[in-house]
């Protein structure tokens, strides 16, 4: 089957051991995750798990609906690329000397809209967001001159839709609230 | 609500009454001794079965709750305690059994210590549970508890796991319980969409050839009425899974039996004849539909499951009826016209017939002198006039159970469907016994599941639980040898078994009990056995080589079902 690189946002109750939960859906039918970030969503109170994935469509959307049967999970969604706005962040350190002794690097910072986070005498770190291929594009251009350190995040992604998607599922299931 | 302090243990039992259990089944240790501290003061109010092994509880607990409808409860302590209860819990969640299950767990102080009989049993049974948590302080425990009834009960049910910290058990707490009515990120029960069931009246008023197939879920949906209403108003031949037996009256006119690998003839080959396959709480499990590419294809598909993950999960459907089949049945019920399929239900009967000559006329009376499976099944069935409760265990016992026993009652067939567990029917028929005390309780058993949880007669002695145990004895795991003699050129591995003599192990826990290996001498100790209503064992020695047929063969068709 045809596999696509998907982005599963997860919204959860913020329990220990979600993480867990989580993670065993993915292991169980031995799918590697990309990358994964989880941190409070803009709702108070509520966890937001962001995944990605590749892996085919049948299979996403078995795996979404199991993410939701946990109890402490509110709703799970899966999207392509297209339907979503999405970002990592990279930091790269850098030899101080290499630096200054190049004209190149400011080009590639100002081409890569990066930006200098610290210069010490001995290494300076460089800080650029974008999509996978472009943090991996500025790496390969800094390693001309070594690139001593270099981390990246998971993504993160926000939809096309103009509203957060949980509102809906927590407007009715509050309403339904008998307390 | 007084504002007086109780102990955790004491907050422990007050919400088993709130949430109102009056049995439970459990085994005491280190971890878990002050909340058996104050059971002891509520032995009046809540009944405590002692079981020889911490697997024999959460097996008895099951089958209480699959015989009541309640939800079983287990109590047992950390540790070893913890992980001997894992095979009832998983078989729980695949059987959709609602139970709590109550484990000690270490001071909170020595949590991840690795002290002694400490285990992380929240993160093992993260994936076999509902919901699994640990409580470390005794004001949670009222909050926890009501939750953990809810959860297990509501919806799908299954098993939760609540892990109480020995020192949550100490403490001193106020008590205030509330019953959990609402959990916001949980849905128990989607809301029917009315288009769904337009959509799936329309196809059932079309079709020529309708059936349906009928799990648990309406049983566990207390929807029996509503299930006939509806297959009587469009006249739907019926087929009921392992799980859904006796949903339906064996005797019923649209009932015609079981499919899947050890099914009736009639009831695999018609999925791939009928027009229109309606799964009716159920979950198209592998044991049913074999390989799934020549599955129905001919069909039009329509599932009704309180599920969403089931919905489309083996078997892609046309119409999905989301919700608790007790709403959902009766709603496309209304649109549905008046129909008969005379000549497609009799169309069941000549396929009958001829699973009658080859496999059922020999297997129920059979013409040599070796007594069958099947023969031990029917004139048990017969004995108990179609009431019983009906245990098994897991196998060719269990096959024979679900083939030949008849069912007049609903909530009278206690099996391990989905996790096929070894070792389940002796503990479920205590637990189904302890639930259903007025009706008869007959376990089938084989010789190697017997033994699997053989201490559990302790239980029976001690507790005075009058089941009726039957072993069908052939000195072999029959159903593996079944298929090492079909699949595996008759490669005897490890499958022949030299067994003690139960009757004796029996009559050392004052449990009456016989031999028989002639036809007469079962008929005479058939009505022997049901003479009272103590606990008996029937040792039965039957054919050394029988076989379970009609069968599907693992990875065939279900229109390649064989009858020999």
């Amino acid at each position: 089957m045809e596999q696509t690189l998907y982005t599963v946002i997860v919204f959860s109750e913020n329990r220990p051991g979600l993480l867990n939960q989580v993670s065993i859906i993915f292991a169980r039918r031995r799918l590697n995750i990309e990358s994964l970030t989880v941190s409070a969503s803009s709702i108070h109170g509520i966890h937001k798990f962001t995944i990605t994935a590749m892996i085919d469509e049948d299979t996403i959307s078995k795996v979404v609906k199991e993410l939701e049967k946990r109890v402490d999970v509110l709703k799970a969604y899966f999207y392509v690329d297209s339907e979503i706005i999405y970002q990592e962040i990279a930091l790269y350190k850098v030899d101080t000397e290499a630096v200054l002794n190049s004209d190149v690097i400011e080009e590639l910072v100002r081409k890569y809209n990066a930006r200098f986070l610290e210069i010490t005498r001995s290494f300076s770190v460089i800080e650029m967001a974008g999509h996978t291929d472009e943090i991996l594009e500025f790496y390969n251009a800094l390693n001309e001159f070594g690139v001593m350190q270099f981390v990246r995040s998971g993504r993160i992604a926000i939809t096309k839709s103009t509203k957060e998607l949980l509102s809906d599922f927590l407007t009715e299931r509050n309403l339904e609230d008998p307390r | 609500m007084s504002n007086q302090k109780i102990s955790g243990g004491k907050a422990l039992m007050q919400a088993f009454i709130a949430e109102g259990v009056e049995t439970i089944f459990g085994y005491p240790g280190g971890a878990i001794m002050p909340a058996y501290d104050a059971l002891y003061d509520f032995r009046d109010q809540l009944r405590h079965v002692l079981v020889r092994h911490e697997q024999g509880a959460a097996h008895a607990a099951q089958g209480y709750a699959r015989v009541t409808g309640k939800t079983g409860v287990v109590l047992v302590t950390s540790g070893p305690a913890a992980t001997n209860v894992i095979t009832g819990i998983t078989d729980a969640m695949l059987d959709s059994t609602p139970l709590v299950v109550i484990t000690g767990q270490v001071v909170s102080s020595l949590l991840a210590t690795d002290a002694f009989q400490e285990t992380d049993i929240v993160s093992i049974t993260q994936p076999i549970t509902k919901w699994s948590y640990q409580i470390r302080n005794a004001s949670e425990i009222a909050w926890a508890v009501a939750r953990a009834f809810y959860i297990a009960r509501e919806g799908r049910p299954g098993p939760v796991v609540l892990d109480l910290t020995k020192n949550a058990q100490f403490e001193l707490t106020e008590f205030n319980y509330e019953p959990c009515t609402y959990i916001r990120s949980y849905v128990p029960i989607p809301k029917p969409d009315l288009t769904q069931i337009e959509e799936a009246a329309n196809l059932i008023n079309k079709a020529q050839r309708p059936y349906a197939l009928v799990g648990q879920g309406v049983i566990l949906g207390h929807a029996e009425k509503e299930l006939l209403t509806f297959l009587e108003k469009a006249q739907i031949p019926i087929a009921c899974t392992l799980l859904g037996l006796s949903a339906v009256p064996t005797k019923h006119p649209l009932f015609k039996g079981m499919p899947g690998m050890h099914g009736n003839y009639s009831c695999n080959l018609k999925i791939n004849e009928c027009d229109l396959l309606i799964g009716i709480g159920m979950r198209f499990d592998d044991r049913i539909t074999s390989t799934l590419d020549t599955f129905a294809k001919q069909a039009s598909v329509i599932h009704f499951d309180i599920d969403p993950a089931e919905m489309n999960k083996n078997v892609k459907v046309n119409v999905s009826v989301l919700g608790s089949v007790k709403e959902t049945l009766p709603l496309v019920t209304e649109l549905l016209k008046a129909n008969r399929h005379d000549e497609w239900i009799s169309s069941f009967d000549a396929l009958d017939a001829i699973e009658y000559e080859e496999v059922i006329k020999e297997e129920t009376n059979p013409s040599s002198d070796d007594i069958k499976m099947g023969e031990v099944v029917r004139k048990v069935s017969e004995a108990t006039h179609h009431e019983a409760v009906l245990v098994t265990d897991v196998g060719q016992n269990q096959m024979m159970g679900a083939r030949y026993f008849q069912f007049t009652k609903n909530r009278s067939f206690i099996t391990s469907g989905g996790l096929g567990t070894m070792g389940f029917g002796l503990p479920a028929a205590v637990g189904a016994k302890v639930g259903a005390p007025n009706r008869t309780v007959c376990l089938f058993t084989g010789d190697g599941g017997f033994q699997m949880t053989i201490q559990e007669l302790g239980t029976i002695m001690q507790e005075k639980i009058g089941i009726k145990m039957i072993i069908l004895n052939n000195n072999f795991l029959g159903m593996v040898r079944q298929w090492q003699e079909m699949f595996f050129d008759e490669r005897y591995s490890f499958t022949t078994m030299h067994n003690p003599d139960f009757v004796a192990i029996a009559a050392a826990y004052g449990i009456r009990g016989k031999h028989v290996a002639t036809h007469e001498a079962l008929d005479e100790a058939i009505a022997e056995m049901f003479q009272d209503d103590a606990p008996y064992l029937l040792e039965v020695k039957i054919e050394a080589k029988g076989m379970v047929f009609p069968m599907v063969p693992s990875g065939a068709s279900v229109s390649d079902v064989r009858l020999k």
